[in-house]
């Protein structure tokens, strides 16, 4: 079980983080949905924000945490260009990501999510399945 | 103040996704793949951010407005139509090909930036195309 310390403490902050967002502004967080504003809205510098936010507080991986297991090697620049594509269409056409739906829109139990996140985890467990 | 808040909102998103390691695709990857090795973690990580974030929404419940903004702008659509289940059935195809959703791979520009490079351009493509035809075919 100590194997999931860490993935329960990171998953408190992040609800902490979204809880704490929506009480301030109101706001729900979707990174796919932040990234299309930061790329097609006239106004940028919220959405600027945050993203460089999150790359920084990304970033802090190897300075706290001793990962468990390696990233990767280099995969192929197709199967990342191919995955990119499909994220970046899919997310926008369904209206959310792992944060918006997964995690946001449980929270508020909205049926919406909670179908596209059923649906978003069975397709990339058949895909991983597949790949393998 | 909004935008102090702003980055803060992100810069702890990003340490929550470090700290539970869902910034490493190989992590994901081993939770997706239930017939395999399995690696429960992400159960965790969902689980944490679910209660903590139902505590939010409860909170927000009991409050007329946000601290910060006049009302609330949480999405209240209720339909399921074809464009949300095609949408995310193609991307959980991407997230299952390289284990990144938008988050993790926008950290691995400087994580793991060779690989972060082509999947950013690649999602910003993908986001542009779907933007474009919005804009071009609109409904």
């Amino acid at each position: 079980m100590e194997n999931l310390t860490y993935p329960i403490l990171g998953g408190l902050l992040i609800g902490l983080t979204t809880s704490f967002y929506l009480i301030t502004t109101g706001r729900v967080v979707g990174i796919s949905g932040i990234l299309a504003q930061l790329l097609f809205n006239k106004c940028r510098l919220l959405p600027l924000l945050f993203i460089a936010g999150l790359i920084l507080g990304g970033s802090a991986y190897g300075v706290l945490v001793q990962p468990s297991i390696p990233f990767p090697e280099m995969r192929s620049p197709l199967l990342l260009i191919i995955s990119g594509l499909l994220v970046g269409y899919g997310t926008r056409l369904g209206g959310g990501c792992t944060s918006g739906h997964g995690v946001c829109g449980i929270s508020r139990l909205s049926i919406r999510s909670i179908v596209a996140t059923m649906v978003f985890m069975a397709t990339a467990i058949i895909t991983v399945a597949a790949t393998k | 103040m909004y935008a102090f808040v702003t980055f803060l909102a992100g810069l702890l998103f990003g340490l929550g996704l470090a700290i539970s390691e869902m910034t490493n695709p190989a992590v994901v990857i081993g939770f997706l793949d239930i017939f395999g090795d399995w690696n429960p973690s992400l159960i965790a990580v969902m689980g944490g951010a679910i209660s903590v974030g139902m505590l939010g929404y409860w909170i927000k419940n009991k409050r007329f407005s946000p601290i910060m903004s006049k009302e609330w702008h949480v999405p209240n659509l209720k339909h399921i139509d074809r464009k949300l289940l095609i949408g995310a059935g193609l991307f959980g195809i991407g997230w299952g090909l390289s284990g990144y959703c938008p988050g993790p791979g926008l950290t691995a520009l400087t994580n793991n930036p060779m690989e972060g490079i082509y999947f950013v351009g690649a999602l910003i493509i993908g986001s542009a195309i779907h933007h474009f035809q919005n804009v071009l075919f609109r409904k």
